[in-house]
């Protein structure tokens, strides 16, 4: 994977496997502290203890198709490289929450990528059938996405209309290049 | 806390309204591309992109494209799967922007198989 968007987009594939209906993706760039924080949280079907150990293990997945899972041992070897970690909080029956901590100027330390784009897709092929929130803050400034809203302003038009789809794709880039304008 | 503004939502949904059905019509034609691990490393998402884009440019309203996981064939990602209505799924491999597109324009538009990015023709797994 080349950038945290990617990566993002793959877990939070993982929550849609596991029936996650809203997912939560928090992006907070601490940058007095020289921290980032990922965070993704979803209401999914969530693990038991066993299986939260295994889920690092590369050689551990649910698939039937094949019998290797990398996504969540990617963002963890992602994490260490740039001397953070990664920690998998899940609840059978509850939902799982995966936070993935950077040294944010760490040389290693993955661009952060197209984020719009990761949403955008997220939301133009499963938004009807579940919610996203994505905030992003750096420092104090915070930029929030929330699906649950945008529908009930939205009334009758379908969020995955190709205009409304369009239009928030541009809103979000926007948004995203002002809290990092202002972070400086 | 910057949000959308409402106000601008307000305009997007009118001239949503005025310029595109609400995307109820019966389906005709689905198009899934794979989006496990190994999908999204080798471009998925670019052609996921892409995909929306002609398909929104086109007003194709009767095609749905959607994702799903991995389809047990990491060596020939990105992959997508095109069904449509009363013909078998067919399988495509080793996309690309141009080959999505033209899948879309040949396939899904005039309905003719491009067989030079065709995997299988009649596999029924789309996950």
């Amino acid at each position: 994977m080349e950038d945290l968007s990617l990566h993002i987009l793959d877990i939070v594939e993982n929550s849609i496997n596991a029936g996650a209906t809203k997912i939560e993706i928090m992006l907070a760039e601490d940058i007095n502290q020289n921290i980032l924080t990922l965070k993704i949280k979803d209401n999914g079907k969530g693990m038991d203890k066993e299986t939260v150990k295994k889920a690092l293990d590369p050689f551990y997945t649910t698939k039937t198709v094949r019998r290797i899972g990398l996504g969540l041992s990617m963002l963890a070897q992602a994490a260490k490289e740039a001397e953070g970690n990664m920690d998998i909080k899940s609840k059978k029956g509850k939902g799982t929450t995966i936070i993935a901590k950077f040294v944010h100027n760490h040389i290693d330390r993955k661009p952060f990528g197209n984020m719009a784009e990761t949403i955008i897709n997220l939301i133009a092929t499963k938004g009807l059938d579940i919610d996203i929130i994505y905030k992003h803050c750096k420092n104090e400034n915070c930029f929030i996405f929330d699906s649950i809203e945008i529908k009930k302003e939205l009334q009758d038009i379908a969020i995955n209309n190709p205009e409304v789809l369009s239009f928030l794709k541009k809103e979000i880039e926007k948004g995203l290049k002002e809290i990092r304008k202002e972070g400086g | 806390m910057k949000k959308i503004k409402i106000g601008d939502l307000e305009k997007i949904r009118e001239k949503a309204r005025r310029t595109s059905s609400l995307r109820q019509n019966k389906a005709r034609a689905r198009i899934t591309v794979h989006m496990g691990t190994c999908g999204i490393a080798a471009g998925a998402r670019k052609i996921l992109t892409a995909l929306l884009d002609e398909v929104g440019q086109n007003n194709l309203d009767d095609v749905i494209v959607t994702t799903s996981g991995c389809a047990g064939l990491c060596s020939r990602e990105p992959m997508a799967t095109v069904e449509i209505e009363d013909e078998p799924p067919v399988k495509y491999v080793d996309l690309t922007n141009e080959k999505i597109k033209e899948i879309l324009n040949e396939h899904i538009i005039k309905g003719n198989i491009v067989k030079e990015y065709a995997l299988a023709i009649g596999s029924e797994r789309t996950h």
